[in-house]
């Protein structure tokens, strides 16, 4: 579904939605600035998670982390849109590059864990390093700053800049994941000691797949913290790591364009679960949805519609059951 | 570096031994479990939570003495996980690991919010039982007689658990269904009902741990929140799966952070972290790990 002209539809298809989802009656702007970053992060994930198999739990070391770099530098006095996003890009990049190089020989629950740990190493520096990150309070600014001149304030300009950022980091996941590096990475998570025995340095091309994704993270949450011009520990917080590992294996693991919808509907679902009675107690809905996908329908969302359409495609995980290397 | 007074220090120690003990604990159902089922259980958070509100709902609803809440709380939640894993886990078992770990962690969201709409976010004190409050002399210091009677039951279970797991007969049943389980159950061992008392009991000893914290701490619902992620740290410092490395890692750990926190402050949260990503570098299957276990 990724590759091709099928891919292609399938792409074209979710950017017409996102193109008129600001417009459909009973959509905030607001709401639908975060829904597009959070897709762009459970396709960070899904880089990583898709194809190499590996399952971070502390993916929001770059959400949140590039978020708080990104609002430190517009508190700073940076007005510039490209700017603040490059300072937090480049903050995910070189943490991703470090994390990566102690984590990558580790796998299955190892890799989870040291992730998680290192994770609540920045969240507990947030915590503590008042002056720039504003602690519990977390950090406000008064801009999002300018873009070439052109104000973000609007809300509405504001969704299509990262509408149209989401769409280019998008095709370059789907170029990654689909040149001859990604099908080096598909036949490691199918088999690793194959691979190696073919020549590969595995660590290496788990390595780049991990700083891609910690990139392409960090600079969902550098958007998405400049959208709503607040860092707080709530993005970097374990809780956070977790959200983003449900929205991917919600719409499909390796599918790429599933995460996506799997953030969609994460964020729909809690959007209006919160309106019921049982208010900011979200989770016990989200909490629900996501053990009954991993009970019954592993796949995902996406994943289970492609395998009902056509039994013929395989999935990445999906020889017998779906297995997470 | 400001000088700090013996005395002040030997306090330090004894506060590390009370967290120390917490950690031991709960570290010690983790890696019983973790052992017997291949699952990092992001639920035994809440199973401390879900004791400490056992021990606080009694209290304020039919007047369950303290004591009684120790025997009480572990037997409900150690039920309340029996039916997890029955139902639940025990789905999963023939896939990767990692989907029992997502599993619980679903659980811990519905689990806590559940808590919260029941219980509210914020929180209740739990009374001190009346004989263990007051203080202590220690000769150097007076210290309050609550938090060395916990020191004293975590010690005492620590070793009362590892006694029985390396010395009884069922101890050494679940010892060779945690080593080769296919072997174990061509002996006639029914290794999937070790396996749901394995889950149980470990439970129970979060439990037990959460009613233990109650009198010290807030009982609220996300009392498990932080405690349970230190845990992990501190299992896998020890070596995922061994027993002895849980309880010692959980002292130790306990004690290294209380002193990290007087010599250098800002450090006192972050210690354990820094400790575990270290041992992972240099030592991958923990200190009491097993080369076996770093897969």
């Amino acid at each position: 579904m990724i590759a091709g002209r099928r891919g292609a539809i399938v792409g074209a298809a979710l950017l017409v939605l996102g193109l008129v989802l600001p417009v459909i009656p009973g959509v905030y702007i607001v709401f639908a600035i975060d829904l597009v970053c959070f897709a762009l992060v459970a396709v960070a994930f899904d880089v990583l998670l898709g194809f190499t198999g590996l399952l971070s739990f502390g993916h929001a070391l770059f959400w949140g982390g590039a978020g708080y770099v990104a609002t430190i530098a517009i508190a700073h006095g940076v007005t510039s849109f490209p700017l603040e996003v490059l300072a937090g890009v480049a903050y995910a990049f070189v943490l991703s590059a470090a994390v990566g190089a102690i984590s990558v020989r580790r796998s299955g629950i190892f890799f989870a864990m040291i992730t998680l740990a290192i994770a609540e190493i920045q969240y507990f520096l947030a915590y503590q390093m008042i002056d720039l990150t504003g602690g519990d309070n977390g950090l406000t600014v008064a801009t999002r700053g300018t873009f070439f001149g052109l104000s973000l304030e609007d809300d509405h300009v504001y969704y299509y800049l990262v509408l149209a950022i989401t769409a280019i980091a998008t095709v370059v996941a789907v170029r990654i994941v689909t040149s001859p590096y990604g099908a080096v990475l598909a036949a490691m998570r199918e088999n690793e000691n194959r691979a190696k025995s073919i020549g590969y340095d595995t660590d290496r091309f788990k390595l780049a797949a991990f700083v891609v994704s910690g990139t392409l993270a960090g600079l969902a949450g550098a958007l998405y913290a400049i959208g709503n011009r607040l860092s707080g520990l709530d993005g970097v917080d374990w809780h956070t790591s977790g959200a983003i590992v449900m929205m991917t294996i919600l719409g499909g693991i390796g599918t790429i364009y599933g995460p996506m919808i799997g953030a969609a509907i994460f964020q729909a679902l809690d959007f209006f679960v919160s309106k019921t009675p049982i208010g900011d107690k979200t989770n016990i809905v989200m909490g629900l949805v996501f053990a009954i996908i991993i009970l019954i329908a592993r796949r995902g969302v996406v994943g289970e519609l492609m395998h009902r359409l056509r039994p013929s495609v395989v999935l990445p995980f999906e020889d017998e059951e779906p297995i997470l290397l | 570096m400001p000088s700090i007074s013996p005395d002040y220090l030997l306090i330090q120690i004894f506060n590390g031994l009370v967290n120390g003990g917490f950690y031991a604990l709960l570290a010690l159902g983790l890696s019983i479990i973790f052992g017997m089922l291949r699952i990092v259980n992001f639920a035994h958070g809440v199973m401390y939570m879900l004791g400490a509100f056992v021990a606080y709902y009694g209290a304020q609803l039919v007047h369950l003495p303290f004591f009684a809440a120790l025997i009480v709380a572990p037997i409900v939640v150690g039920a309340f996980g029996l039916g997890i894993e029955v139902l639940l886990l025990r789905r999963l078992y023939s896939l990767d690991p990692l989907y029992n770990l997502l599993l619980t962690f679903a659980l811990v969201l519905i689990i806590e919010d559940v808590m919260r709409l029941a219980a509210g976010a914020l929180g209740s004190p739990y009374q001190t039982p009346d004989i263990l409050s007051g203080a202590t002399n220690l000769g150097f210091t007076v210290y309050p007689t609550y938090r060395l009677f916990v020191i004293v039951v975590c010690l005492i279970v620590c070793f009362a658990v590892y006694l029985a797991i390396e010395r009884s007969r069922l101890g050494a049943r679940i010892r060779a269904a945690t080593e080769k389980p296919e072997l174990t159950r061509a002996f006639g061992i029914d290794t999937r009902r070790l396996v749901s008392g394995t889950f149980a009991f470990g439970a129970a000893l979060a439990a037990l741990a959460g009613v233990l914290a109650a009198p010290n701490t807030n009982v609220s619902p996300t009392m498990g929140d932080s405690i349970i992620i230190n845990t992990f740290a501190i299992v896998v410092i020890g070596g995922l799966g061994s027993i002895r490395g849980s309880i010692v890692a959980g002292f130790a750990l306990g004690i290294i952070a209380a002193v990290g926190a007087v010599l250098y402050p800002p450090i006192s949260n972050t210690l354990i972290f820094i400790v575990m990503v270290l041992v992972i570098l240099f030592r991958p299957a923990g200190l009491f790990g097993t080369a076996e276990r770093t897969a």
